[in-house]
């Protein structure tokens, strides 16, 4: 915050955001009297994998969905790529949380994964092989590919949680957000996942995950951004990701026993 | 049943039937997977005031200035529902309680209130229409179908609920994609650009269209029904949403023709002198369906509950 004051500061600053895949600056989200994320700056890192972390009602997910523009901020700015959101939707890809939407809902697998391709598809474009080719080998990368004619209720969490990566591997996007698709799935699927997101990363894309496991932290990413309704910490992992920081993030809700067995594990 | 018979006596209402089935039964099935199916039940309630305001401005009881009414009462309705529902961040059910309630309050109080008292709103008409008086006495066989100056002679709650038919069935193929999609997952619609609000207030208004034209043609009995049971018993016999429209449509059409031969001849059949209330039938009808379907249908058991686990 300090050295973004400073005159040399500024312009570190400009061109981090001209380059940034995501920057927010200034985000403010209420739900009601009390905001949920409070005049937030971010400057996500360009072909990194960013973790955003933060105790429960931290504004974890409201900050991705606000930048998203699926939740409307009562202040802010949001670039991708140095451009306006609505410019850039075609490079960005979004996986909710499982728990958003109705898993009842009349389709199956395959028609998941077809609604990542929808923009290519238009409002009356026939889905034609090659996009049901494109479908299946996005399903095949996450390991689901015996699934497709399968009801997505018919799916374990941890399947549903890779259908929605093989829709977000569809939609071929450079910048790719996650709200915590690790949460309650199984060892497998978390492994698929984060071997996809790995290579995505090294395909050179950008992926932010909001992530609620401490202890995976330093192993799956590069770099974290803490929050608890404001910022708290952003940077390599190496740094940003100390006990002080952590215990600014959770306070009290995390005890010192814990911070020392996360600094140990990383130091 | 002869030509000379069938077309004047009974061609048009079971066209007129099955067309306002369809036209509710195919919105129907987004609202009842978006969880707002009772919207039908909401509009039937809130033309009340559109009516009286229709008349207080008017001074007549003619249909036009009546549908406009019911219709501008109806968008009035559920965008109010929509702005509640999304403003105060509730269940779709509770906003459309708290609308539909104080608009039809609110039109009960206009009629007390005004000299509309005298006019005679007859609740039986309003909930069971008058399908069976929808006949085409200028038609003397099928060449009716072709001569011109019959065709004039056509009821016209035909030609509005034909039209109404085609408009739902155009909104309803447009904008098929967008419509699955943020039914499924509104916040990745949004990421992709859809807008769903206006989409979402889109289908609303639609079905609210659809409701006043079925409303004005067939009552308030078959526009309820409509919304909810041919959807309803269709997503029992499928898992994939093609289907279930396809079968909704069916099951419309079928509750529509057997509801109303079933009300013509039923009672003969058993017995009886008179014949019932088509619209109640055709509504009875699809209840039927709609039973069958839940006890028989290969889809019917929530199978999002056991995979949580």
């Amino acid at each position: 915050m300090l050295d973004l004051i400073s005159n040399e500061g500024v312009t570190v600053g400009d061109q981090g955001l001209a380059e940034s895949p995501l920057a927010v600056r200034g985000l403010t989200v209420s739900y009601g009297q009390k905001p949920a994320v409070f005049s937030v700056d971010m400057t996500v890192q360009p072909g990194a994998m960013t973790a955003i972390i933060g105790p429960n009602g931290a504004g974890k997910s409201t900050l991705l969905k606000a930048a998203l523009g699926i939740v409307s901020p009562l202040s802010g700015q949001v670039t991708v790529f140095g451009q306006p959101l609505e410019k850039q939707r075609a490079r960005i890809a979004y996986v909710p949380q499982r728990a958003s939407v109705d898993w009842d809902f009349p389709t199956r697998v395959i028609d998941v994964v077809l609604m990542g391709l929808s923009r290519e598809l238009g409002l009356l474009g026939r889905v034609r092989a090659r996009h049901k080719a494109c479908a299946m080998d996005c399903l095949n990368r996450v390991g689901m590919r015996d699934f497709a004619d399968r009801q997505i209720g018919q799916l374990s969490g941890g399947q549903q949680q890779r259908v929605f990566l093989a829709r977000a591997l569809a939609q071929g996007a450079d910048l790719y957000l996650l709200d915590e698709p690790f949460a309650g799935v199984d060892a497998a699927t978390e492994k698929a996942i984060i071997a996809v997101l790995k290579s995505l990363k090294e395909a050179g894309k950008t992926v932010v995950v909001v992530h609620h496991d401490l202890a995976t932290v330093t192993d799956y990413f590069d770099h974290v951004f803490l929050i608890n309704t404001r910022k708290v910490a952003e940077g390599p992992v190496a740094e940003s990701f100390t006990a002080e920081t952590l215990q600014s993030a959770y306070g009290g809700r995390l005890a010192t026993a814990q911070i020392d067995q996360l600094s140990r594990a990383q130091g | 049943m002869s030509g000379e018979e069938f077309v004047p006596l009974s061609l048009t209402p079971l066209l007129i039937g099955t067309f306002a089935a369809i036209a509710c039964a195919l919105p129907g099935n987004f609202l009842v997977l978006r969880k707002q199916a009772l919207i039908g039940d909401a509009i039937s309630h809130v033309v009340l005031p559109g009516i009286v305001v229709a008349f207080l401005v008017t001074g007549t009881i003619s249909t036009w200035p009546m549908m406009l009414g019911a219709a501008g009462a109806a968008v009035v309705a559920v965008v109010l529902i929509e702005a509640i529902r999304r403003l105060g961040q509730i269940e779709p059910g509770a906003a459309m309680g708290v609308v539909f309630t104080t608009m039809f309050a609110a039109g009960v109080l206009l009629l007390e209130q005004t000299d509309t008292s005298t006019v005679h709103l007859d609740v039986e008409h309003a909930l069971y229409g008058n399908l069976e008086s929808l006949i085409w006495l200028d038609a003397t066989g099928w060449s009716s179908l072709l001569d011109i100056e019959a065709l004039a002679g056509l009821p016209p709650e035909l030609p509005r609920i034909a039209l109404t038919l085609v408009g739902v069935t155009l909104f309803t193929w447009l904008f098929w994609r967008p419509l699955k999609i943020s039914t499924f997952d509104e916040g990745f619609a949004r990421t992709i650009g859809i807008r769903t609000g206006v989409l979402g207030m889109a289908l609303v208004i639609t079905a609210a269209i659809a409701a006043v034209a079925a409303f004005d043609a067939v009552g308030s009995i078959i526009v309820i029904a409509m919304f909810i049971c041919p959807p309803a018993a269709a997503r029992m016999l499928t898992n994939r949403l093609e289907t279930q429209i396809a079968w909704s449509v069916l099951f419309a059409t079928a509750s529509a023709v057997s509801g109303y031969v079933l009300a013509g001849y039923g009672p003969l059949w058993l017995g009886g002198a008179d014949a019932v209330s088509a619209a109640g039938m055709i509504a009875t009808m699809s209840g039927l369906i709609l039973a069958a379907a839940a006890t028989f249908g290969p889809c019917r058991a929530r199978i999002g509950a056991h995979t949580s686990a």
